[in-house]
């Protein structure tokens, strides 16, 4: 075989990881020598919105079930995570509440990200079978339902999160690198999720569950291990936020928040991984865009205060997106090497 | 006695809520997450029409209600409409961009802060009966509920609008092989949804006498409850769940232990988990409903 041949073999093979992982990479690496911090600050912020959405997209782009108890568990992993990272002093002071053995604790931080990703899994899985067996309507208002109730929780425990009050003092872990390698291993796990046995009889499930039931696929059983799978990287991600932003409340991870990571993952097609990252880019450089806008309007004093620009612009597009292309701007493909062979194909075909 | 009177009050304002949640779902297999907003529109409108001079109160609560039914007509031909024949979940999330946009547009156009609302006093005055004493305002919705789900029940079973809705609800397609146009069905749905979010405007924003961006949240997702624990297929399961829902809200604010009544909405969302699980049909089960059609 010929090397550009092979070259195109290997290439075929694994194209979307390369294509995405490879741009990512570089872009970060241009934008660490090139950038100033406040571009820095946004390129780590959408690579950790990576890792977020992709999370989000395991369980509901192969599912098909639209999983509003995500960002619960991206809280419940920011919360944990920063629990046992934060200084002993610090939590003595920002969460006087707390438990005393919980405030003793404190753990470097990789193994901190690890142990909330292993909490939200856990709260994922004690909760998630019977939730798996509603389907439609019904199990859209349940996951909703769930949403609320671990925001009541997580809203009244003070001894655990500071209640409804800002939980700070976590470190600023999360640079560049460290939101890039994240975004990174996060896009591995997907695609290989996605590729696996399991990824595979969850879409089966989402394209007819009768008949992924009928040829021996157990549905709830599909559905539940990827909603703990969901839940243990949303949980990563939601430790890398956590040392991204370092003080959050309950707040952060509610309606709002699941709109946004929605928009994200509805834009770019729910889908595919690529779609996932693309409509992630988008939607975080759009938001940063708008925000310039609202800030010069603001600062302008023609017109007074401007909030809510952002979400009204994303909503719009959101609701154009789902009535032009409802499968998201990639249409629930992969990019694959070569870019543009369907097109090629059907040139030479008509040739 | 005032336990009573508050329930009935409370359930009636609920059952009204529900039952416009129902309306869309019944035809269009949706959840409604804008219809909270619907009721903020209402809001506004009695903000804006109560801040004018010299409009006297029923006109003001005509608009509001006028409004509600308009913008929840408008959101179903704008965004409702095009995605009708998407799937289920595309429907969904339209539903909640429409929410975030009107939400955000109030935020936007009127003012991130609460702003007042004027109600006429008749609504505040306290009457004593039956040796209870209770706001006007409670009796007025009773009244105002016992009215219009009447009035209702009468429009479904003996008009045609009436007849031909129930029949969309339960076979649509068949329905529409019979002659019966599709989009108006559903036009007329959400005009009375959004006719219903505003009544309940009014009492609604009576109680805080303030409206804000977020006003729409709270009965939303009581409106989500009622419908979930009353069933989700029939409109007499609706307003059955308001009830209940009423008088469950008014049980646990009574009896449960004060260190634990801010978890009092998690409570209740349990409560609509295990009846989901063990019960999905809800209460009052409806007829056979096939899977939903565009």
């Amino acid at each position: 075989m010929s090397a550009p041949a092979k070259f195109g073999t290997v290439m075929g093979r694994s194209s979307t990881l390369l294509l995405l992982i490879v741009p990512l990479v570089a872009a970060g690496v241009a934008i660490n020598a090139l950038g100033s911090p406040l571009v820095i600050n946004i390129y780590t912020f959408l690579c950790v919105n990576v890792v977020l959405v992709l999370g989000l997209q395991m369980f509901m782009g192969n599912s098909g079930i639209l999983n509003w108890t995500y960002v619960g568990f991206v809280g419940i992993g920011a919360f944990a995570a920063s629990i046992m990272s934060t200084d002993a002093s610090l939590k003595a002071m920002g969460v006087p509440n707390m438990y005393p053995f919980l405030a003793k604790i404190q753990l470097p931080v990789i193994p901190s990200l690890i142990i909330g990703g292993l909490v939200a899994a856990a709260v994922a899985a004690i909760i998630a079978w019977p939730l798996m067996r509603l389907s439609n309507a019904v199990g859209v208002i349940v996951l909703f339902a769930t949403l609320i109730v671990m925001h009541v929780i997580m809203n009244q425990w003070d001894n655990v999160t500071n209640g409804p009050r800002t939980f700070f003092g976590v470190q600023a872990y999360t640079t560049l690198w460290v939101a890039l390698a994240a975004a990174v291993l996060a896009i591995l796990a997907a695609h290989f999720f996605r590729e696996s046995a399991l990824g595979l009889r969850l879409r089966a499930s989402r394209d007819d569950r009768f008949a992924a039931a009928a040829i021996g696929v157990s549905v709830v059983q599909a559905r539940y291990l990827s909603f703990v799978l969901s839940a243990f990287v949303g949980g990563v991600g939601g430790g890398v936020w956590a040392h991204f932003i370092t003080s959050f409340s309950p707040k952060s991870f509610y309606i709002a928040e699941a709109f946004l990571l929605l928009t994200m993952l509805v834009i770019g097609g729910q889908g595919s991984i690529s779609g996932a990252v693309l409509g992630t880019t988008l939607v975080t450089l759009l938001r940063e865009g708008l925000r310039q806008v609202e800030t010069s309007l603001g600062s302008s004093g023609l017109v007074g205060d401007v909030f809510g620009l952002t979400e009204v612009a994303l909503a719009i597009l959101l609701i154009i997106i789902l009535i032009s292309r409802p499968d998201g701007i990639v249409g629930g493909q992969e990019l694959r090497w070569p870019l543009w062979k369907r097109r090629k194909a059907i040139e030479e075909e008509g040739a | 006695m005032e336990f009573v009177i508050n329930t009935i009050s409370l359930g009636s304002l609920y059952a009204l809520l529900a039952l416009g949640l129902v309306f869309v779902y019944g035809i269009l297999k949706l959840v409604n997450f804008a219809y909270g907003e619907y009721v903020m529109v209402g809001g506004y409108a009695l903000f804006v029409m109560g801040s004018m001079q010299g409009v006297p109160w029923w006109i003001t609560a005509i608009i509001a209600v006028a409004m509600a039914a308009l913008v929840s007509y408008l959101t179903e031909l704008t965004a409702f409409r095009p995605v009708r024949t998407r799937s289920l979940s595309a429907l969904f999330v339209t539903s909640f961009a429409v929410s975030m946009l009107l939400q955000n547009l109030a935020l936007i156009l009127v003012s991130p802060r609460a702003k007042a609302v004027q109600f006429p006093p008749l609504f505040n005055q306290t009457v004593s009966m039956f040796g209870a004493v209770t706001p006007m305002r409670n009796l007025l919705i009773i009244g105002t509920a016992a009215v219009l789900l009447t009035g209702l029940s009468l429009l479904m079973k003996y008009s045609v609008i009436g007849i031909a809705m129930r029949a969309a609800a339960e076979k649509f397609t068949t329905t529409r092989l019979m002659g019966v146009p599709a989009n108006l069905m559903i036009s007329i749905a959400f005009i009375i949804s959004g006719f219903l979010a505003g009544v309940v405007a009014i009492f609604w924003v009576s109680r805080s006498a303030s409206v804000d961006p977020l006003t729409g949240a709270a009965p939303l997702l009581v409106a989500f409850i009622a419908t979930v624990v009353g069933g989700m297929f029939s409109l007499v399961g609706a307003v059955a769940g308001g009830f209940i829902y009423g008088l469950l809200f008014n049980v646990l604010s009574v009896f449960l232990p004060a260190s634990l009544i801010n978890y009092r909405d998690a409570f209740m969302f349990v409560i609509v988990i295990l009846f989901l699980l063990f019960k999905p049909e809800g209460l009052i089960r409806g007829n056979y409903t096939e899977e939903r059609v565009g």
